[in-house]
């Protein structure tokens, strides 16, 4: 044996350790004591967040599976479900950006089937520095090819998501991975090691000394010497992952298989302990079987490897050669390592000698929780006083308009999502660049929309706003396709929660987020918690990302955000006053992260139903929810959509014209529909209690923006589509 | 009329040609597993290479399925006068099998493209394009990194005066220009098929456009097409 393991350096305090040898009666060995270390890391037992993330509201009538699986699930009726999950994979992105994403889209992928869903779609939430240094350029071109090659290999389309540039993301970027599947509800499949005696077998790939210590990795900032731990992240096989999920379809299919589990984070050790503690039993398993990518790997390795594309499976004990041959079929090991005992540990053999024997309550769930000092930040007070009457009303609003729209915040995702095989499978009818996206479920009329929001800049200036504001958002997201809001699925990116303004920010993001699931009645049913998202001392805005499915019983009334027809009248849901605060007129324009955004979530909650009702009742010709760069970008956005222009007329009622038209106030959402139709959605406003305006025409080619009488943006939008389209294309080639 | 959709390991939009024929054309469809040889007494009237990253794109799209138990058989099955189509990563494993002329390269700009684009039909007389007109344009997505097909002068020669070029990336009004190429490919060719007409290859994706609630249903013209001729019609 080598020199003794330091349980500081595995980041286990001393009160951890304490509890490790009075849990044991014993000291623990170096393998053990390693086990610890991933077990009780953050990213594997979320020590710091899990009294907070008690607040989130996880039951509803058609949560199937709610927090603690590996993903969740929820009703779409019919007998069948949907399985969705984000998570993320930033540091090993800012590091290794190519394999970092493609391995977080892997991983999260296999969350998915492990719950026997057959994935149909992807989305992806990232964020990056402003695009302006070499850096940050090769970070973002990393990503999206680790994504696009992922993900295209495995045939599952990439169908949304969303981008932020901002440059506190510079060093720390952002990469949120969302998988959604597709499930009957009698095949849901769970994560469990049940029935004593039964084997335990490995599947997939080979065994390597790649990934050894990522969680540990992940539960700790970024630094200079981050760049070393390069080994710390995995490489991926996409292609080895689609022989594997087809093979792991194949064999829940069978009746084979009592359990299954992805070996992700903390690799073996992680996958046995957890699914021996989901169903109170032990494992027993010998690490010599283990089948190796190289030679002489130690037992500590084969334990903590987080080489990607594996699976632990619990088979009916006499079954293993059907799951054999089946494996056998697609060119895949599957090796029976151990099985399972009741005796609630997790016992480690290398042949006939015990190396490890640790019981997998402690392992599993056993980290304790800490709860961390809380404390409201001193930079709050300052960035939410803001003083208007300095900042001066801009004189030429075309040229102002000209420049947020080639903001990178607002301008086309097409340079990304073009890369992304966002069709395959046949069932995507809303394609990226929507406020969602949509695909059917053949063999039915029903379709689902998928989306992920956050706007981390609301959340940096008020967190329980902006996380109410997260969820609202994706929300209205659906709504605006026609979508009823089911359930939501969140990644809560922060920085150092042993830093009190952090934990703040965390605890005030979870409140909001916590109260708009209420309302909306989206309960939360998966998520990941990342946290320590931090170089040189300073954190992310708080980020987290909210991604939501909604349910379509129509397909054929889908509503998409582009102008449709000429004549069609333009209409506000909702309450049209401004609020210029936290908006990207005032980054862009004035240079000020600043002021207090809100929502009013009763009226938020009765802007979503009248969208919804008008889309079922199939008045509205075009949707689509105003959010960065205000009313004006949000038309712009649908002229250039439908090929069409609009002219707009608006009463300033004596607010500033720079907030009627670019200010970001929340609830409310931009609608085209024909002229007869416009007494339905007033009838449907009064019923649900919200206000509509109409404020002008589809006509023409042109947009053409009046308040108070006077003209002040008029576009040909050809042109602006054009500079639009390829604004990123530009900064990037 | 029965199809056959072949599987490699890492085919992915064998469901998808699946799909098409059995729900929106109501024709017998059937999987061929790559590893069993193709068995004549099946009887296939066509056989799909679909798309998809067979053996993972590894040495080259195509490159390792070539050699699949059931390649035998498709090449057989070909030089008797059986339709063969290949679509996308099937056009690469064509080309890489000698079935059809020429090789593919990473698409000009070195990124991954899907996208819709716009193809003419060149040739409207093979099983594949009866049912279009000559010039006439269709709406189609592409999906692949390696869609540059490339091919030497002289021969590109031949296939011309052969009629060997069936579709050509071009603009909604069917201009054909630099402009309208989207992977760099050598005189803006999307899909080609040999000689006899009887086994097309093509990038974009058919399967994926034949049904009007995805945004078009052009790439329903060419399986039309492949029953019309089966039937003699």
């Amino acid at each position: 044996m080598g020199k003794k393991v330091d349980y500081r350096e595995l980041g286990l305090t001393d009160k951890e350790y304490q509890l490790i040898v009075e849990t044991l009666g014993r000291e623990p060995n170096d393998l053990e004591l390693e086990m610890y270390g991933v077990m009780w890391s953050e990213h594997c037992s979320y020590k710091n967040s899990k009294p907070m993330l008690k607040r989130f509201p996880t039951r509803g009538k058609r949560v199937i599976q709610g927090p603690g699986e590996n993903a969740g699930i929820v009703d779409i009726d019919d007998g069948q479900a949907v399985v969705m999950k984000i998570e993320s994979h930033n540091h090993p992105s800012a590091i290794e950006p190519y394999q970092g994403a493609a391995t977080g889209v892997g991983g999260i992928i296999r969350d998915i089937f492990t719950m026997g869903a057959r994935p149909i779609a992807l989305l992806d939430s990232l964020r990056f520095g402003e695009l302006k240094s070499e850096r940050v350029k090769h970070l973002f071109s990393g990503v999206v090819s680790g994504i696009a090659d992922y993900g295209n290999c495995m045939g599952i389309p990439t169908v949304g998501g969303e981008v932020y540039f901002e440059s506190c993301y510079t060093d720390n970027p952002l990469v949120n991975a969302m998988c959604v599947g597709i499930v009957n509800k009698k095949d849901i499949v769970r994560g469990k090691a049940s029935g004593v005696g039964n084997p335990v077998m490995i599947v997939g790939a080979l065994t390597g000394r790649d990934g050894i210590h990522g969680a540990s990795f992940a539960s700790e900032e970024l630094s200079e010497d981050s760049e070393e731990k390069r080994p710390a992240v995995q490489v991926g096989d996409p292609f080895m992952e689609k022989l594997l999920l087809e093979a792991c379809l194949e064999i829940l299919k069978s009746g084979c298989v009592v359990g299954i589990q992805d070996l992700g984070a903390a690799g073996l050790t992680s996958a046995s302990c957890e699914t021996a503690s989901r169903a109170g039993n032990g494992i027993e398993l010998d690490v010599s079987l283990v089948p190796r990518r190289e030679e002489g790997m130690t037992p500590r390795e084969v334990m903590l490897s987080e080489s990607q594309e594996r699976m632990l499976v619990i088979v009916k004990k006499g079954r293993e050669n059907e799951i054999e041959e089946i494996f056998r079929k697609w060119d895949l090991a599957a090796v029976t390592i151990g099985r399972v005992t009741d005796d609630g540990f997790l016992r480690v053999k290398d042949g006939d000698r015990v190396v490890a024997e640790l019981p997998v309550k402690s392992l599993a769930e056993g980290a304790p929780t800490t709860v961390n000092e809380s404390k409201q930040p001193a930079y709050i007070k300052d960035v939410q006083r803001i003083q208007y009457d300095q900042i001066p009303v801009p004189e030429d609003f075309n040229e102002v308009f000209l420049k947020l729209l080639a903001s990178e915040n607002i301008c086309s995702r097409e340079w990304i999502y073009r890369q992304y095989d966002h069709m395959v499978r046949t069932n995507t009818l809303v394609l990226p660049g929507a406020d969602a996206a949509v695909l059917r479920i053949k063999g039915t009329k029903k379709g689902i929309a998928l989306t992920t929001d956050c706007n981390g800049r609301y959340c940096y200036l008020n967190p329980l706003e902006g996380g109410r504001i997260a969820v609202a958002e994706a929300a209205r997201n659906l709504v605006c396709v026609g979508a009823e809001p089911l359930a939501a699925t969140d990644c809560l990116n922060f920085g150092n929660p042993k830093k009190p303004g952090v934990y703040w920010q965390f605890e005030n993001c979870i409140e909001g987020m916590s109260q708009a699931c209420e309302a909306l009645n989206t309960p939360v049913i998966s998520g990941n918690v990342s946290f320590y998202n931090e170089s040189k001392e300073k954190a992310v805005y708080p980020t987290p990302v909210v991604g939501m499915v909604g349910l379509i019983r129509d397909i054929n009334k889908i509503v998409t955000p582009g102008f449709k027809k000429e004549g069609d009248l333009i209409a506000v849901i909702g309450e049209n006053h401004g609020g210029l605060d936290g908006s990207e007129y005032l980054r862009v324009i004035h240079g000020r992260v600043a002021g207090n955004p809100s929502i009013d979530l009763e009226k938020e909650k009765a802007v979503q139903k009248c969208c919804l009702e008008a889309t079922k009742q199939g008045i509205l010709n075009s949707a689509h929810d105003v959010s960065e760069g205000g009313l004006l970008i949000n038309i712009a956005e649908s002229c250039i959509k439908g090929g069409v222009g609009a002219r707009i007329e608006l009463d300033s009622e004596g607010k500033r014209w720079d907030e009627v038209l670019f200010g970001e106030a929340q609830s409310r959402i931009v609608v085209s529909l024909s002229e007869h139709n416009c007494k339905l959605l007033e009838k449907i406003s009064e019923q649900v209690g919200c206000k509509v305006l109409i404020i002008g025409k589809v006509a023409g080619k042109k947009l053409i923006a009046r308040v108070d009488g006077s003209t002040l943006v008029k576009q040909d939008v050809a042109e602006i589509s054009r500079k639009w389209r390829e604004r990123i294309k530009c900064l990037m080639e | 009329m029965k199809f056959g959709v072949v599987m490699f390991p890492g085919s992915n939009c064998d469901v998808d040609c699946f799909h098409v024929i059995k729900e929106v054309l109501k024709e017998e469809v059937e999987y061929i597993w790559h590893k069993e040889p193709l068995r004549e007494s099946k009887r296939y009237d066509c056989i799909i290479l679909p798309g998809g990253f067979s053996y993972g794109d590894y040495l080259r799209p195509g490159a390792i399925a070539r050699f699949s138990n059931v390649m035998e058989g498709i090449i057989d099955f070909a030089e008797k006068g059986g339709l063969v189509l290949g679509i996308c990563n099937g056009f690469q494993v064509l080309l890489e099998a000698g079935l059809l002329p020429g090789a593919m390269k990473r698409n000009k700009n070195l990124r991954f493209i899907c996208d819709n684009v716009f193809v003419r039909v060149e040739n409207n007389t093979i099983p594949f394009t009866l049912k279009c007109k000559k010039g006439q344009v269709l709406e189609i997505p592409i999906a692949h990194g390696d869609g540059n097909y490339h091919i030497d002068k002289k021969t590109l020669k031949e296939m011309k005066e052969n009629n060997q070029i069936v579709f050509r990336y071009c603009d909604e009004k069917g201009e054909v220009s630099e402009a309208t190429n989207p992977n760099g490919s050598i005189d803006n060719i999307a899909g080609i098929c040999n000689r006899r007409g009887n086994v097309l290859g093509m990038m974009p994706h058919p399967e994926r456009c034949s049904e009007e609630i995805l945004g078009s249903a052009d790439g329903k013209l060419i399986f039309d097409s492949i029953m019309k001729y089966l039937k003699g019609e």
